[in-house]
């Protein structure tokens, strides 16, 4: 008899096993995930000082629009829950609490803003909610040792600024450099990684470092002070009003250094325009995405897919404007990384899978930069390519910086 | 040398800006006895207007300058007796709360409809170097030299004229001015309508140089309101001076003294240390109430 029942408990086991066993293999699932279904939360500044990016979102939405309209990923239906935290910190905290606990999102999604992805920060990790390819520049995103739920995307300020270091030390290496920095985290994120590029070379090179409140009026008086100190390059690390007057005062006054304009403000339509397209001539930036404003990618494959994308699923949206060629980017890496991610739709593996993107070709951003990233690299895109203006486009010009 | 003057010159265009602010402030409390804090929202949506007129409606600067003007003096006349008439016997603390809700209303609207990225305000004024030299552009010549035309008609208005009398009569002493005959609650509209005015033009001097964008105003305000206690929150000279004062020596000390990362705390400064030393400014009157 004691044969038997061992038998039989055997029997059960297997079994038992063998209903579990295919389950493991086939699907696992966190909340936000069915077999129909990917459900996941973003947020954005639809209203607000910052709403010039609200777009973004908008551009998102599309995107996922175009991948449902194809038949979803591995046959679910991505569903985007996004809401509107107007770049405020309190109100971000709330919204996102809102996606996490009530309507139960898989992941979150490109939130916006550097002050509101920290507000979010150590909720997000406490949750363990992955927090994926957020929309700032800020180092601080690619910390997998203290916030492995929290990734980046586009290039962070710090290797902008090595970026620019490197040209520096290449082509101008006796360079006097006048620098103008936003005296807060984005500035000093600039200055940094321009200094860390710089290395020893830096205490002889920099002549002038001045910074500015995003209270001041106007920052003439610094421009006065930097023509003043004999600097004949400029690293101008500004937001785009302040960006826009340093242009224009550095001409009225007549100094003419080898100009450096971050990203951030490296607008044609809103920063170089209202400054003066004769006084931007010779200003050089780095990029790492295609202008959809510039003519050499008319014929482009990749720009045309975009374009015709922008006429089927955002008609309202302008073309002109390169959040919407970011949000198409940032989605296309979205869905390759849930492409990747099966049927293992947990957030464990979400947050794997994002830590293991292998040369990702996207196809809006520029030739010869991809997406790479590993359980110690939280940074996506580390590449940029410096472009000068002249006088109606950037334009690109030698090698691809970074790894 | 040459940078020495250089910031001593863009400090005075700056003060420029400053006083045609404080001037307006000064208006206001003139008028209705209020430091209007909607002041520097309601002069960025009168210049938006003023743009609208000249990028949308293609008209002539002059032609929308003179025009926003008026738009802006309609504006505050309406909001005094929409928005703030019904506050009249409120306590004060209501009415502050009252001018924090016009300033979220116009900074908001504004965005709405215009957007938030900046845009280039013209200038009616030459770009050319004026006589020669570097120091100071057209622009800011014009902003100094139309600042004191405001001041010149305001103090004129005031001083000379039976309407400018009443209006500093019903301000001052609302029951007795009713009492010989003046309609109080006509010249606190024209109050604030005045006092938008002024903002308006402000608004379309200061926009040419910072670029206008809904948060245009909100550092400029703080200046505005240093430089308006500074000289004096009851005079419209002291106040320009004020102004000026307050460009240079933000300028001179940031560049040689304090650097630029306490350049706004000099403005704060200066608030607490007039209030506390001298509340009445360098030119004001002490004004003594019986109770």
């Amino acid at each position: 008899m004691k044969g038997v029942k061992y038998l039989s408990s055997a029997v059960a086991l297997a079994a038992a096993a063998l209903v579990i066993a295919p389950a493991w293999a086939q699907k696992k699932y966190d909340t936000g995930a069915t077999d129909t279904e990917i459900v996941f939360g973003h947020t954005g500044p639809y209203s607000g000082p910052a709403s010039a990016y609200g777009t973004i979102g908008k551009a998102i939405q599309a995107y996922v629009n175009k991948i449902n309209d194809e038949g979803g990923v591995n046959g679910r239906k991505l569903k985007m829950i996004s809401y509107d935290d107007g770049y405020s910190p309190p109100k971000i905290v709330e919204q996102v609490r809102r996606l996490v606990e009530q309507d139960e999102v898989l992941f979150l999604f490109n939130t916006l803003g550097t002050p509101t992805n920290t507000a979010i920060h150590k909720y997000v990790n406490a949750k363990k909610v992955p927090h994926l390819f957020v929309a700032t520049g800020a180092t601080k995103w690619g910390d997998p040792k203290r916030f492995p739920w929290t990734m980046g995307w586009q290039p962070n300020y710090q290797t902008e600024g090595k970026i620019y270091a490197a040209y520096i030390l290449e082509n101008k290496p006796n360079a006097k450099i006048g620098i103008l920095y936003q005296n807060d985290d984005y500035g000093k994120d600039y200055l940094k990684g321009f200094k860390d590029g710089l290395g020893s070379a830096g205490q002889k090179l920099i002549v002038k470092e001045l910074s500015y409140e995003v209270t001041d009026p106007t920052i003439d008086s610094q421009i006065i002070e930097l023509k003043g100190s004999g600097a004949d390059t400029f690293f101008n690390i500004t937001t785009p009003k302040f960006a826009a007057q340093a242009i224009r005062k550095a001409g009225d006054i007549e100094w003419k250094p080898l100009h450096f304009l971050n990203n951030v403000s490296a607008s044609v339509g809103s920063v170089l325009t209202p400054a003066g397209l004769d006084k931007s001539v010779g200003i050089i930036t780095a990029i790492y995405a295609k202008d959809p404003t510039d003519p050499q990618w008319a014929n482009d494959q990749a720009y045309k897919d975009w374009s015709a994308w922008m006429d089927k699923y955002y008609p309202d949206g302008d073309k002109k404007d390169t959040f919407n060629v970011f949000g198409y980017n940032v989605s296309y890496t979205l869905v390759a990384m849930l492409k990747q991610a099966g049927d293992n739709l947990t957030r464990e593996n979400i947050m794997k899978q994002a830590a293991s993107l292998k040369n990702l070709n996207v196809p809006m951003l520029l030739p010869g930069i991809n997406v790479n990233t590993s359980p110690t690299d939280f940074y996506p895109i580390e590449q940029e390519q410096l472009a000068k203006f002249n006088g109606k486009v950037f334009e690109l010009f030698g090698k691809v910086y970074g790894e | 040398m040459e940078a020495f003057l250089h910031q001593i010159f863009s400090g005075l265009a700056a003060g420029g800006i400053y006083a045609s602010v404080a001037l307006a402030l000064v208006m206001i409390y003139t008028a209705t006895h209020h430091i209007n804090f909607a002041q520097g929202e309601m002069a960025m949506f009168a210049t938006f207007i003023g743009w609208a007129l000249i990028e949308w409606g293609g008209l002539n600067f002059w032609v929308a300058f003179l025009l926003t003007i008026v738009i802006a003096f309609c504006g505050g006349f309406a909001i005094e007796r929409i928005v703030l008439r019904p506050l009249h016997d409120k306590p004060v603390l209501s009415i502050i709360i009252a001018f924090i809700g016009l300033l979220v209303i116009f900074n908001a609207l504004a965005g709405w409809i215009f957007g938030f990225t900046i845009k280039a305000f013209p200038s009616p004024f030459p770009t050319s170097p004026p006589f020669g030299n570097r120091f100071l552009n057209w622009h800011e010549i014009g902003t100094v030299g139309i600042t004191v035309v405001v001041l010149l008609l305001l103090f004129a208005f005031f001083r000379l004229t039976p309407l400018g009398l009443a209006m500093r009569a019903a301000a001052f002493n609302p029951e007795s001015a009713r009492l010989v005959g003046i309609r109080v609650g006509l010249m606190l509209a024209l109050g604030w309508g005045l006092a938008a005015a002024i903002g308006s033009v402000a608004g379309m001097l200061v926009a040419h140089v910072v670029y206008l964008d809904p948060n245009m105003m909100a550092g400029i305000l703080l200046y505005g309101f240093a430089s308006a206690l500074l000289g004096g929150i009851d005079n419209p000279g002291g106040a320009v001076v004020g102004g000026f004062i307050v460009g240079v020596a933000e300028n001179v000390l940031g560049a040689y003294v304090i650097g630029t990362e306490l350049k706004l705390s000099v403005a704060l400064v200066l608030i607490i240390g007039v209030l506390l030393v001298k509340p009445a400014g360098l030119f004001g009157r002490r004004i003594v109430t019986r109770v």
